[in-house]
């Protein structure tokens, strides 16, 4: 392969790529919101799994999801910012 | 008269309209300042508010805002003559709609990207918002029903139409599973997907499909009117990247496909127009042209509809506030072209005049069916594609349009209910399954209502649904002329707009009550008092908020 083919082939490749940042932004400006939105609402459901015994709920699975508390802690931030709560809601599990 | 000669003027007039009167209004009058912080940077959270670049806004805007009214319209309006349609669709883009569209989206990017309505309640007054959601409600009613009765007629009409256009749903099915499910490279599905439905437009007219004539002692017409309804109803239930988001897709990217196919056969075929420039001798029963043109040609001379669109979701994506002269004045443009296209298609594609006087016996009559005939006409001859599939192609277009406007119209209507579940404590209603039935329970009412069961009526409602629109969009150039008023900017471009608006749809309003109560059609004489109703209070509130900025800018001034 000359140098030349070579540029032309990176310059398709630039070009394809480019392409397809236009593409997927066209498919998914539309509806970003609305799907953003559901999966916001199905993780908020899983942080309320996460959380349910300290809000009182009884959870069978709380071994396995206490576990998973640590890994929520950046969400959960922005979780409570979210619903209306400057700090943590829960006693025994401070945020900021 | 050349159809390229039209086609030409058309264009170039509405690009003076982008590179001279729109730089004028957003340099001068709305002054967009490259440096104000937009509400996309202000409250960007990857969810509303996203920083959207301005040619990928444009390509969502223009997309969501065309739809098969600006075919539907000009080609019954082309009635009159071509000539009146035509003025109306240039002149309306350059100086109405861009505006209109441009200015909706500012006065909601300068108040924190809310929508028209919520913008109205805190400019204007909170009667007027609530007449804002009432109106937007009565738009939705009419278009769903409207356009159930346009796609019904069309896939009666051209049977050849029905794979294709069924099947371009189970396209988008598949895309979605592709791209949500298998993460496919979407540039493939892309491709895959568009020659899928195209392959479809040419095997249609080998599998023609046609609905019994009577089923349950439903007509054909009624028995596709119930199965788009319940299409419809299903459509607006399912997750949004199921079906909604790969459909708008894959129609937007056949909106350019087939724009470009129709401007290049007029462009190769030159067809002549045959149709009179003026038309002397309309059918009777016609309305008279002043002021029925104004609301027969709602979207593509200037629709409230886009209002909407631009201040719900554009609003939230605008990157810099100088991009709203591009996607809201340059969106109304392609829009314009579009019904220029139609009028084109109906007025060019047609053999003789006598045809044309055949195709246009009563008003209404012409229509979308024109726009197919003539515009197959004018690609046969164009690009050379047969004529079977020229009229598969051009209805697969309209149907897709009018398909996709109805799946958002019955989602908005089902969201309005709702939100009226909550204002008034209807907890039924904040059902979505109810809500939803409930809408398309009105829709199918109206669409059977305006004239019998074969639905033959619905086209009545075509201007009463015009009407609605153009209220709508007064609503929003009072918010705008509002807003100028109080930051002291010239209000005339505006203002004019607005009066010329409210005057033309109250005296169609009142011709057509007059219409309707002559032929004893009682059903669309209420919903006619209704929308005169609506006329009257957007006069009003109008006329006192505007009076009412006049007296406080006096007062100041004679406080100076």
């Amino acid at each position: 392969m000359t140098d030349e083919e070579r540029s032309k082939l990176q310059r398709l490749r630039a070009w394809l790529s480019q392409a397809r940042y236009f593409v997927e932004e066209a498919y998914s400006v539309r509806y970003r919101s609305t799907i953003a939105r559901a999966r916001r609402d199905e993780e908020d459901l899983f942080m309320l799994l996460v959380f349910a015994e300290m809000m009182g709920v009884p959870n069978p699975a709380t071994y396995y999801t206490l576990e998973l508390q640590p890994l929520l802690l950046e969400r959960f931030h922005e979780w409570h910012i979210r619903m209306g709560m400057e700090h943590s809601p829960l006693e025994n599990f401070r945020c900021c | 008269m050349s159809a390229i000669v039209v086609a030409i003027v058309g264009i170039g007039a509405m690009a003076l309209g982008y590179f001279i009167y729109s730089k004028f209004i957003a340099e001068k009058v709305f002054q967009l300042d490259p440096n104000f912080r937009t509400p996309a940077h202000e409250f960007e959270d990857g969810v509303d508010f996203v920083p959207t670049n301005r040619y990928i806004l444009w390509g969502h805007h223009f997309t969501s805002v065309a739809g098969a009214a600006p075919i539907v319209g000009p080609a019954i309006a082309v009635i009159w003559g071509w000539v009146p349609a035509f003025l109306w669709v240039v002149l309306g883009t350059i100086f109405f709609a861009g505006v209109h569209d441009a200015g909706a989206i500012w006065a909601s990017v300068r108040n924190r990207a809310r929508s028209i309505g919520a913008v109205t309640g805190d400019v204007v007054g909170a009667r007027a918002r609530s007449l804002f959601m009432i109106v937007i409600f009565l738009v939705l009613l009419m278009v769903n029903a409207v356009f159930a009765v346009v796609i019904a007629g069309l896939l009666i009409q051209f049977p050849s139409s029905v794979v294709p256009v069924w099947g371009a749903i189970l396209v988008a099915l598949i895309v979605g599973q592709a791209i949500y499910r298998l993460k496919l490279n979407l540039l493939w599905v892309t491709i895959i997907g568009v020659v899928a439905l195209y392959a479809m437009v040419i095997i249609g007219p080998s599998v023609p499909i046609s609905l019994p004539e009577k089923v349950l002692g439903l007509p054909t017409n009624a028995q596709w009117i119930v199965l788009l309804f319940v299409y419809a109803a299903i459509a607006s239930m399912l997750p949004v990247w199921m079906l909604l988001q790969p459909r708008d897709y894959i129609n937007g990217i056949q909106l350019f496909i087939g724009l470009g196919i129709l401007y290049l056969s007029i462009l190769i075929a030159n067809p002549t127009v045959v149709a009179p420039a003026f038309n002397a001798n309309v059918p009777e029963g016609t309305p008279s042209l002043i002021p029925l043109l104004f609301v027969t040609i709602a979207c593509g001379a200037i629709s409230g509809f886009h209002g909407l669109v631009s201040s719900g979701t554009t609003s939230k994506q605008i990157n810099k506030e100088t991009d709203i002269r591009f996607v809201g004045y340059f969106g109304a443009i392609g829009e314009g072209m579009l019904a220029l296209a139609s009028i084109l298609a109906a007025t060019a594609g047609i053999a003789t005049l006598a045809d044309w006087q055949g195709l246009y016996s009563k008003f209404g009559a012409g229509g979308v069916g024109a726009f197919v005939n003539g515009g197959a006409a004018i690609v046969a001859n164009g690009v050379g594609l047969s004529s079977e599939i020229s009229a598969t192609l051009l209805t697969v277009m309209a149907v897709l349009f009018a398909g996709t406007t109805m799946d958002t119209g019955v989602r908005l209507q089902r969201y309005i209910l709702q939100e009226w579940g909550e204002i008034y404590n209807l907890s039924f209603l904040k059902n979505g399954m109810v809500a939803t039935l409930v809408a398309i329970g009105t829709c199918v009412a109206l669409a059977f209502g305006a004239g019998g069961l074969d639905g033959s009526g619905g086209l009545l409602i075509w201007p009463l649904f015009g009407t609605t629109n153009q209220l709508l969009a007064g609503l929003t150039l009072l918010v705008i002329t509002v807003m100028l008023a109080r930051l002291g900017r010239p209000v005339w471009y505006t203002l004019a707009p607005l009066t010329f608006l409210l005057v033309m749809t109250i005296s169609a309003l009142l011709i057509q009550l007059g219409g309707f109560y002559k032929s004893g059609n009682w059903f669309l004489l209420v919903l006619d008092l209704i929308i005169l109703a609506a006329a009257i209070l957007v006069a009003l509130e109008s006329a006192s908020t505007l009076a009412k900025q006049l007296r406080e800018k006096r007062g100041v001034e004679t406080q100076a």
